[in-house]
């Protein structure tokens, strides 16, 4: 071993695949910024994006000016408080697709397909159905991270032998849980009145409609803790994918690092399901992308992804409530109605890697 | 609460002291384990010193790999001990323990297509946040060097054949630079040349101050590069030794249930081990 050879070592990361995380992340958020400014103005009161930004200087003190009532109100009041939680329930959303799928070691895991999204539903709905409120605002959330907490232990328990999942396993597993879970949803329907009904029904469509700072504040605590957990684990997940003795044998461990990953994956979930309902796809679709575009190496994959998720979902609320303005079309239609075809596109392309099914 | 602290905290790790040929790094003493309720191993006593290859050989489900695995400490004993660098296993974390032994599985298989060169860079992670990560780009490159790997550096691993894989499964365990090597079938899907190449850096990392424990099918291979074999036969050690001394037509043709001629090469003297055939 010559010393001098070594002295002249490679980076730990090839250059090109460095400066292509640097600029993925620059348009990312390059990208963001321009869809939460342009998401703040447009709508039924236009507000013109000068004056968005004279106002938000206005109000960290930077100079600008405030905009007349109205506009002040509709900025402040509607279209921010939908902003924030656009971008809190996408990075939830982005963030926890990358994870779970790294957790399952399977690129077709995610909150929505394999039924933890409809877990955490089922808490969600029966709060609103009991009318419970234990807890104030955080009822419906903490309700809907519980049932979601509950599902992903049964998926993984139900959809694991002999440390791997199957595809085949996984995607059953999810129509099953996705099945029980509609049919407990449907209790609680029945069970409910008319106004609960209403208020569960736009809810489960999966929108942002009725966003206030009240609902924001309600899921901010369990979304800033899973996108700030998750990234520690990012190293420990790329080891995970070499499988669960070989992860061992580099020192992760194992048990420890799935326990973490499927509380903070719960943490997610409830989040963005306790505001949105269920918005299905975005958790496969952006982890998806990046991996395309950068490799699967999860320390740019997981904040990534979340970036990815709220550019994603501040887009799609954008586009939902101007494509068919004065109407708004609910999100979560939107999202499915795209991700759906992109689904069925990884299903194929994953059966003909592994040769088919069985 | 207490298990979301333990969840969460961040244990220390002790660093492994340098080894001295001829000590012992992995033992098992007493050594049994079962499987879904049937015993696999029974009464297993080995040791595998620095500075030596020691092969385990054994037909089909003798449990060279079940011993394997649980000198790796994946397997639980059911009684008796494994020692690892003078320890219990079981005293070791899972941080300490990825210093001191790697792993090669008999299958390489890998969840998402990470490049070659990061697969390879996975078997530094246990080092990271010591003095000796320093090392991770020299360590990296030598194993790819070593396995003839570094052509294909910028690949995806799902891109190559299976024994190209084989040999970047073992880059990886090579560039973890621990102790103890445990090495499973390397050379099963390997061709000629490279069976060679593999067995040839495991005689190099012995004579660099390793136990290397490797399972091999190929008693000729075991015969030429072994310092020891150890013959399992239904779960236990039917002999060990130096393989010019325990390969012995008798023994072999009556663990394999096959008849067998031994003989000694004619230039190296090194046993050959032939089936009988008839002519």
């Amino acid at each position: 071993m010559t010393t001098a050879h070594e002295a002249s070592a490679r980076p730990a990361v090839p250059p090109a695949r460095r400066s292509t995380a640097v600029t993925l992340t620059a348009g990312l958020l390059a990208a963001l910024l321009l869809c939460c400014l342009l998401s703040a103005g447009l709508g039924a009161y236009s507000i013109p994006l000068g004056d968005v930004l004279a106002s938000a200087q206005h109000r960290i003190g930077l100079g600008g000016h405030a905009l007349d009532r109205v506009g002040e109100s509709v900025l402040w009041n509607v279209r921010l408080p939908r902003v924030v939680l656009a971008l809190l329930v996408g990075a939830s959303l982005g963030c926890a697709g990358a994870l779970m799928q790294g957790v399952f070691g399977n690129p077709l895991a995610e909150p929505g397909v394999i039924g933890i999204s409809a877990g955490a539903a089922v808490g969600a709905v029966a709060s609103i159905a009991l009318g419970l409120t234990f807890l104030g605002n955080w009822t419906i959330t903490v309700c809907a991270f519980a049932a979601g907490l509950l599902t992903v232990l049964l998926v993984y328990a139900l959809s694991r032998s002999g440390g791997r999942t199957e595809v085949v396993t996984l995607i059953l597993t999810g129509i099953a849980v996705n099945a029980f879970a509609g049919a407990l949803i449907g209790l609680f329907i029945f069970f409910a009145d008319n106004a609960q009904i209403t208020q569960i029904t736009f809810w489960q469509l999966g929108s942002l409609a009725q966003a206030t700072w009240p609902k924001v504040l309600a899921v901010l605590p369990c979304a800033v803790l899973g996108l700030a957990l998750a990234p520690f684990y990012a190293r420990k997940l790329d080891l995970l994918a070499l499988g669960e003795r070989p992860a061992r044998h580099l020192g992760v461990d194992v048990e420890r690092l799935r326990m973490v990953l499927v509380l903070v994956v719960a943490l997610l979930t409830a989040a963005a399901v306790a505001v949105a309902g269920i918005i299905s796809f975005v958790g496969l679709l952006v982890p998806h992308l990046l991996r395309m575009a950068n490799g699967p190496g999860h320390r740019f994959l997981v904040p990534g992804s979340a970036l990815g998720g709220a550019l994603v979902l501040v887009a799609g609320d954008l586009a939902a409530r101007t494509v068919a303005d004065p109407a708004e079309l609910p999100l979560g239609v939107l999202t499915a109605l795209f991700g759906s075809p992109f689904f069925f596109w990884l299903l194929r392309r994953t059966r003909r890697k592994q040769g088919g099914w069985a | 609460m207490r298990t979301l602290r333990n969840l969460f905290a961040v244990r220390g790790r002790q660093l492994p002291v340098p080894v001295s040929p001829g000590d012992p790094v992995a033992e098992a003493r007493g050594l049994r384990v079962s499987l879904g309720g049937r015993p696999v191993l029974d009464s297993i006593d080995l040791t595998a010193h620095a500075g030596e290859v020691l092969a385990l050989v054994g037909p089909n489900g003798a449990g060279k790999s079940t011993l394997l695995a649980a000198l790796a400490a994946d397997l639980p004993p059911e009684d008796g001990e494994v020692r690892v660098c003078g320890r219990p296993v079981t005293d070791w974390s899972a941080a300490e323990l990825a210093l001191r032994r790697a792993v090669l599985p008999q299958s390489a298989a890998l969840s998402f297509p990470f490049p070659v060169q990061d697969v390879v860079r996975m078997g530094r992670a246990p080092w990271a946040g010591t003095d000796r990560a320093d090392e991770d780009d020299p360590a990296v490159r030598t194993a790819m060097a070593a396995t003839e790997v570094t052509r294909f550096a910028a690949r995806p691993f799902s891109a190559l054949s299976g024994g190209e894989r084989a040999r970047v499964a073992l880059a990886r365990v090579l560039a973890q630079r621990a102790p103890l090597l445990l090495l499973d079938e390397p050379t099963a899907a390997l061709d000629l040349r490279h069976q060679e190449l593999v067995l040839r850096i495991c005689r190099e990392r012995a004579a660099a101050g390793d136990a290397v424990v490797v399972v091999l099918h190929d008693l000729g291979l075991a015969a030429a590069y072994a310092d020891r074999a150890a013959v399992l036969h239904d779960g236990r050690i039917a002999v060990a030794g130096p393989p010019g001394e325990v390969f012995t037509s008798a023994l072999l043709s009556g663990v394999y249930r096959q008849p067998v001629e031994v003989f000694p090469h004619p230039r190296t003297g090194v046993p050959l081990v032939v089936p009988e055939r008839a002519s």
